[in-house]
This record gives structure tokens, C-alpha cells and sequence, in this order.
């Protein structure tokens, strides 16, 4: 019985209505959608804080356009992604607080017995859209069910100043972690010197610090959830970060996810990793320096090490609703409702391309193609791995991330603290700790 | 008429018993401490026992935890992490409260005297103290910005300088540059609260020391220190206890960064507990602070109010 849940039945009902559809008994239906919210029904949503503000304004005009076709009130709150974790962990912990969180990463994965059901919501997505990137369908799916929806991924790319590029020598962006480093290392001599943060940047330093640790094929657990960071693999990707880090302008290793944002409008740095923000900033900014910066901005996807494949990290967001709420059949209402490919399409293009879609077929919106610079931003769920790679998404590898283990590794190992080796075996011993629960 | 007597004789005894009741001192006395002590044990007992209950368990957010007795003290002990933030809150401490206690106690010296503007001084004295502990960091934050410190841009323009300084990037310059920070916030608590001891001062005993012709550091040696040695007492364990707690400063400014150099206990311990998820290790390293916090406060109550230094004495 314990293999009777509800996927294996909606997976049996389809097939059934499938061949039924084959001699024209039953219309065929790519998806169905039944859910009867509860009447009266009122929730509290809390989401990300906007580094765009038409990205929210539209999110906010979307969910007001639900309320008056629904009857289900929303009250909608913002917070910074540093801020959703610990009042999401609160609200697990007593069972209180908002019916609906979109935050980032694992967290789901920190309390999913206290999370509602989604699968209905994701086959259904799925099913319509025809089906989710494999790195969103890990983010959301816990054993046969779902406990979270993929909204997408504040994605993260390469933001490079062409011009600074060009005079380094390169006509186009290095495709490889070699030409990176070249780069870099060109970008530095001529004073126009790349900025990657290293300080506890929840998105920017895990984005770029994960990236290459599996570029060069380390990895911190394995298929078995055995903690492996210690090894060759790793210490390469701390030699090669040391010598990225000898390029970089002063000061990063204090620096948050605001931080190379400011410095690359004021003109400090020409390379950094962020999401859209930086160019939709600039472009829209009243001050003639800014918008010159803009113009002279391109994007990049992280570039390709020895193993041959891409291997990002991007920030993934995701809808996960309590058990505690009152509204569950609401929740999941909303989440459906905002995740309908006409409202996603309408918000992605106010975004300005600032969310990655989950599902590839989300990738036809035309904001992709409206200007080349965004078109990189579009596949960032294609080229990512999941935070708790090559194991499991739970307790450890949010533990793991938040408490910051494979980015103090660099840290260390690229300000010279410590040597490649001798963080390497430090983090391993941090790792083991989690992962031995 | 003898049905009716026993019932009211009962009435008449229990009434009496009541109302004797709340003619004892004693018994009115313990009713009017229930409100204060339901609230000690609502709000302190309560919260503190489950901390010492929730560190001896492997709890995680959201989930029941089982008792693991000292498995997390013991796992703690072999965290150079956690080590490293027991150093960096000792230091943060030691050196923040006795610059804080060196400047309070010159301000007040210096506000207890004539002072043309006095009221305003004292005004903009409180000025650090009124401000949010958030909106202060975050003006800090600013300040020791890797790009565009006020401080390294004045000290360029001066041609003091030809680079800005790391501030918050190098593990030493952060632990200072929050240090100062902590000083700036708490000086005006410290140097407000040893005013208000001064002027409980008799004059007439500086009077008499003039008379006795006193040198002005005789008089602050003899007079003002021993006089005010309980003040201090009760200032310094509140500056030392709020200093070890510290949380908003370290959380705006580094997030106890740059590699955990200035993660304090309590920053670590938010950390471990709420973005890591592990309830029962960020509830064992706030109990590990308990131990410090108590010493604190013994060498406060016990050393400085010694009966010999308020008179004076020496030990």
C-alpha cells in the first residue's frame, strides 16, 4: 500500500485517459486542474524583497488580479532572501506565521513534514507545460512527493564590461575556466580588475564558490551522502581560485550580495557574478555614468571547467505553504494561479528576464530574445546543480550552505590563511558534523 | 432555624479566614509578588530552561528533537569555528567595555562639571544610545565600506593615503573596525548612568578635601572612585553582559565575516540554529555563553563592590 500514493494513481488516471482518448471517448486534456478553494478564504504570502521594482509591482498586480478572480484575499510581504530563512524556520518551528513562503534553495527541505502536499500543483505544471528541468523537479520533490514549486532562479551570470574585455585582449568571453583565468589576470594588469564577493553573500559567494569546486570535480558528498571534499579534486579548485583571487579588487572578502552590485555602477570593477540587476539598474538609472556602464555591459554563462560540463549554482526560489494554514486548497490555488504560463510571461517580461524559468517551455517568452544581453539569464536552470550535489537536498546540505562551509574554504585558502590542503581537510571536518546526523 | 445556623456559621468562618488572610502581611505581601513572579517565570525561567533543554537535544527546525545529553558540548569542543568565535567574543568584549568604561567615565568626569551648553552636550552624548542598534551598523557598514569608506576617502583626499583600507576584509581590521563600532554605541550607557553616580556625590566631602588641600587626582583617587565604585559596579556588568551578547551589530555589519573572524557566540549560535537548521547545537553554544556571563557578573558584584575599595582601601 505504501507504493499507492496519489502520483502512482493521477500517473494510472492519465493512462487510462489516455486510451481512451485514442478511439475519441474522452477529449483529449494535457492537464487537469481541480481544486475547490476553501470559501472565505484569506492568506499571507511572504516573499523575496525586489531587486527590480516593476518585477514586484507586476507580481503584486498579478496577485490582485487573483484575489478579484478568486474571492481569496492575500496579504502580500516582502523580505530580504537572508531574512525569509529564519522567519520560514520560525514558522515551521511553531507553527505560525505565513501560509505561504517563495524562498530560496533547500529550505523546504529543513521542515518538509510541516509543509502541504504540492504534487498536485507540479504534475500539473508539469503535464501543461510538459515537464520541469531535472535540477527544479529536485529542488521541489521529496521522496514521490512535492513539498515546494520551483518559481525559477534569481539566475546568476557573468556581468563583464565589453569594452574592459576587449582591451584584455578578448573578442569574445572565455568559454573555459583557462581563458577565464587569462582574463582575469589581463582585467587586473590593465586596472580594470574583476570583483567576486567572498564574505558570507548568501547568493553571490555560494553562486560562484560552488561553480568552481565542481568545475574542477570536487564535490562536498557524494551519490551516498559520504563527505568527499577533501581531495585532489578540491584542492585544484582552491589553486586555481588562488590565483582568480590575486586579480580581484581589495576588499571582497567582506563583501555581501550588495556589494559588487555598487562597485560595478561606480566603475571599480569590469567582471562580476549577479543576477540582471546590475544592467536593468543601470539602464534605468537617471545618472548618464550608469546608463554608459549599462551599454558597455554584457552577460556570460560561468565558464566550463576540466569536467567538461557546465556546472552553476544559482539561487534557486521556490513556493512551499504550512500545514498550519487554514487555506491549504488556497495556497495552492495561488500558486497555481502565478505559475500559469500567461501570468509568468507577463511578470518574467516586467522582471526584465530577472527570474530563470523552471520550465523550459517558459523559454519561448520573447523577453529572451527582446535584447541579446538577457538571452544568457534564460538556461540558468539548465546549466545548475542542485546545492546538495551529488547527494541529497535535506537538513545537511542547508546546514552545510548556511553555515557557509564551501565559501569560507576559499576564503581561507585564496587570502592565504590557510593552504588549499589545509582547508580542504578544515571544511571536511565542518561537513562531517552535518552530514553525520 | 438550626438547619440554617450551621451553613452561615461555615460562611462566617470562611470569610473570616480570608479576610484574615489579607490582614497578614505576609500573606499580602507573597499575593502582590504572583504577577511579578509569573512573569519571571513566563518570560525568564521558561525560555531559559528550554535552552538548556534544547541544547541537550539534536532537535532540528520543525522537528522533535531526542536528548542527546552533552553530544553537542562534545561535538562543540572539536569546532575550531566555535573556538574561534569563543576567542573573538572574549576579545570583542575585553577590549569594547574597558575603552568604553576609559571614555564613559571621562564624559561624565567632564559633564558633571560647569558646563556652558550642558543640557545639549548630555543630549548629543545620548545621541549613539537613541539610535537603532540596526540603523547605527548599517551607517558603520558605510563607513568601512571596501569602496566607498568615508574615512578612506577623506584620509586619500588628505594624500595620507594612496589606497582605501580593508576594513571589514582583513580578520584583524574587521575585529577592530566592530570593536570601535561597539564603543560608539555603548559609551553613551556607560558615561549617562556614571554621571547620574556622580552627582549623588556629597559636595561637602570634596569641601572638606580642599580644605585638607586634596590634589584634584587625590580627590577623584579618594573620593569620586571609592564613592562611586557601586555604580560602576552595576554599569561595567551591564556593559560586559550586553557587550558578550551582542548580536545586531556583528550581523549588519560582517555577518561574522571575513572567515568567521568576527563571529561572536551569540552570531555563531544564529547561525547553527536558524539558517543551518540545528536548534539544539545554537541552543547549546548559547549556553556555553552562561558560564562567561556568570563570571562576568560574580567579578562585577564581588570585586567591585568590595566594602574596602568604597572606603578607599586597598586590598
Amino acid at each position: 500500500m505504501s507504493d499507492f500514493n496519489r502520483r502512482s494513481v493521477l500517473k494510472a488516471s492519465l493512462g487510462g485517459a489516455a486510451l481512451l482518448a485514442g478511439p475519441g471517448i474522452v477529449p483529449v486534456r494535457a492537464a487537469e486542474w481541480t481544486n475547490t478553494p476553501e470559501p472565505n478564504a484569506s492568506i499571507r504570502v511572504l516573499r523575496w524583497k525586489q531587486f527590480i521594482q516593476a518585477e514586484f509591482d507586476k507580481f503584486a498586480e498579478q496577485t490582485k488580479k487573483f484575489s478579484e478572480k478568486t474571492g481569496i484575499k492575500v496579504k502580500l510581504e516582502a523580505e530580504s532572501w537572508e531574512d525569509i530563512r529564519p522567519k520560514a524556520a520560525v514558522a515551521a518551528n511553531v507553527g505560525a506565521g505565513p501560509d505561504l513562503i517563495i524562498g530560496t534553495l533547500d529550505d523546504p527541505f529543513k521542515f518538509p513534514e510541516k509543509l502541504i502536499d504540492v504534487t498536485d500543483v507540479a504534475d500539473y505544471l508539469g503535464k501543461q507545460y510538459g515537464g520541469w528541468y531535472p535540477v527544479a523537479e529536485k529542488y521541489g520533490k521529496k521522496g514521490n512527493n512535492w513539498i515546494a514549486i520551483p518559481q525559477g532562479a534569481t539566475g546568476g551570470c557573468l556581468n563583464y564590461r565589453i569594452s574592459h574585455v576587449k582591451a584584455a585582449g578578448f573578442d569574445e568571453f572565455p568559454k573555459d575556466t583557462a581563458g577565464f583565468l587569462k582574463l582575469c589576470q589581463a582585467l587586473k594588469k590593465n586596472n580594470t580588475p574583476p570583483g567576486f564577493a567572498l564574505g558570507h553573500a548568501t547568493g553571490d559567494a555560494n553562486g560562484w564558490c560552488q561553480w568552481a569546486l565542481w568545475a574542477f570535480g570536487g564535490k562536498v558528498v557524494n551519490d551516498k551522502n559520504e563527505v568527499v571534499i577533501d581531495s585532489p579534486e578540491t584542492i585544484a579548485a582552491l589553486e586555481y581560485v588562488k590565483q582568480l583571487y590575486a586579480t580581484f579588487i581589495p576588499g571582497v572578502l567582506s563583501w555581501n550580495d550588495s556589494n559588487n552590485n555598487k562597485a560595478f555602477l561606480a566603475g571599480d570593477i569590469s567582471l562580476t557574478l549577479n543576477g540582471i540587476s546590475i544592467w536593468t539598474v543601470g539602464k534605468n538609472s537617471p545618472d548618464p555614468k550608469q546608463q554608459e556602464i549599462a551599454k558597455d555591459m554584457n552577460h556570460a554563462a560561468m565558464p566550463i571547467g576540466p569536467v567538461g560540463v557546465p556546472t552553476e549554482q544559482q539561487n534557486v526560489l521556490v513556493y512551499y505553504g504550512y500545514k498550519h494554514s487554514k487555506y491549504p486548497k488556497a495556497v495552492k490555488e495561488y500558486i497555481k494561479f502565478m505559475m500559469d504560463k500567461e501570468n509568468y510571461d507577463a511578470w518574467e517580461v516586467a522582471s526584465n528576464g530577472y527570474v530563470s524559468p523552471p520550465l523550459p517551455a517558459y523559454n519561448d517568452n520573447p523577453v529572451w530574445t527582446s535584447d541579446p544581453k538577457i538571452t544568457p539569464y534564460r538556461d540558468c536552470l539548465k546549466r545548475c546543480r542542485d546545492n546538495g550535489y551529488a547527494g541529497d537536498l535535506g537538513y545537511a546540505s542547508a546546514a552545510v550552505m548556511g553555515d557557509f562551509v564551501v565559501v569560507d574554504m576559499f576564503a581561507e585558502a585564496a587570502s592565504g590563511q590557510t593552504t588549499p590542503k589545509e582547508a580542504a581537510a578544515r571544511a571536511a571536518e565542518r561537513a562531517k558534523r552535518y552530514y553525520q546526523v | 432555624m438550626a438547619v440554617m445556623a450551621e451553613p452561615v456559621a461555615a460562611q462566617v468562618k470562611r470569610s473570616s479566614l480570608w479576610s484574615r488572610a489579607f490582614e497578614s502581611r505576609n500573606f499580602l505581601g507573597a499575593m502582590f509578588m504572583v504577577p511579578a513572579i509569573a512573569i519571571l517565570i513566563l518570560f525568564l525561567a521558561y525560555p531559559l530552561a528550554l535552552g538548556f533543554w534544547l541544547g541537550m537535544t539534536d532537535t532540528k527546525i520543525g522537528g522533535v528533537g531526542r536528548y542527546i545529553g552533552f553530544a553537542n558540548f562534545v561535538s562543540l569542543s572539536k569546532d575550531s569555528v566555535f573556538w574561534l568565535s569563543v576567542f573573538n567574543t572574549i576579545f570583542y568584549t575585553v577590549f569594547a567595555s574597558i575603552v568604553k568604561f576609559a571614555i564613559g567615565l571621562y564624559l561624565a568626569l567632564l559633564l558633571n562639571e560647569r558646563l556652558p551648553f550642558k543640557s545639549m552636550v548630555r543630549a548629543i552624548v545620548l545621541l549613539p544610545f537613541v539610535v537603532p542598534t540596526v540603523l547605527s551598523a548599517i551607517a558603520f557598514w558605510w563607513i568601512y565600506d571596501s569602496q566607498f569608506s568615508i574615512i578612506s576617502w577623506v584620509l586619500i583626499k588628505a594624500g595620507i593615503l594612496t589606497h582605501y583600507i580593508d576594513f571589514l576584509g582583513d580578520p584583524w581590521n574587521a575585529r577592530w573596525s566592530v570593536v570601535l563600532a561597539n564603543i560608539w554605541r555603548g559609551v553613551p550607557f556607560v558615561a549617562i548612568t556614571l554621571l547620574a553616580g556622580l552627582q549623588t556625590i556629597s559636595p561637602s566631602l570634596y569641601e572638606a578635601a580642599n580644605l585638607d588641600g586634596a590634589t584634584n587626582l587625590q580627590r577623584f583617587r579618594h573620593i569620586t572612585l571609592p564613592m562611586l565604585s557601586p555604580i560602576i559596579a552595576v554599569v561595567m556588568t551591564f556593559s560586559v553582559l550586553m557587550t558578550f551578547t551582542d548580536f545586531q551589530l556583528i550581523y549588519t555589519i560582517t555577518r561574522g565575516g571575513p572567515i568567521n573572524a568576527t563571529h561572536l557566540m551569540a552570531t555563531l549560535s544564529f547561525q547553527r540554529a536558524i539558517t543551518g537548521g540545528n536548534l539544539g547545537e545554537g541552543a547549546a553554544i548559547s549556553n556555553a555563553m552562561i558560564p562567561f556571563l556568570v563570571a562576568a557578573i560574580l567579578l562585577s558584584f564581588f570585586g567591585l563592590q568590595r566594602s574596602r575599595w568604597q572606603q578607599g582601601g586597598r586590598d
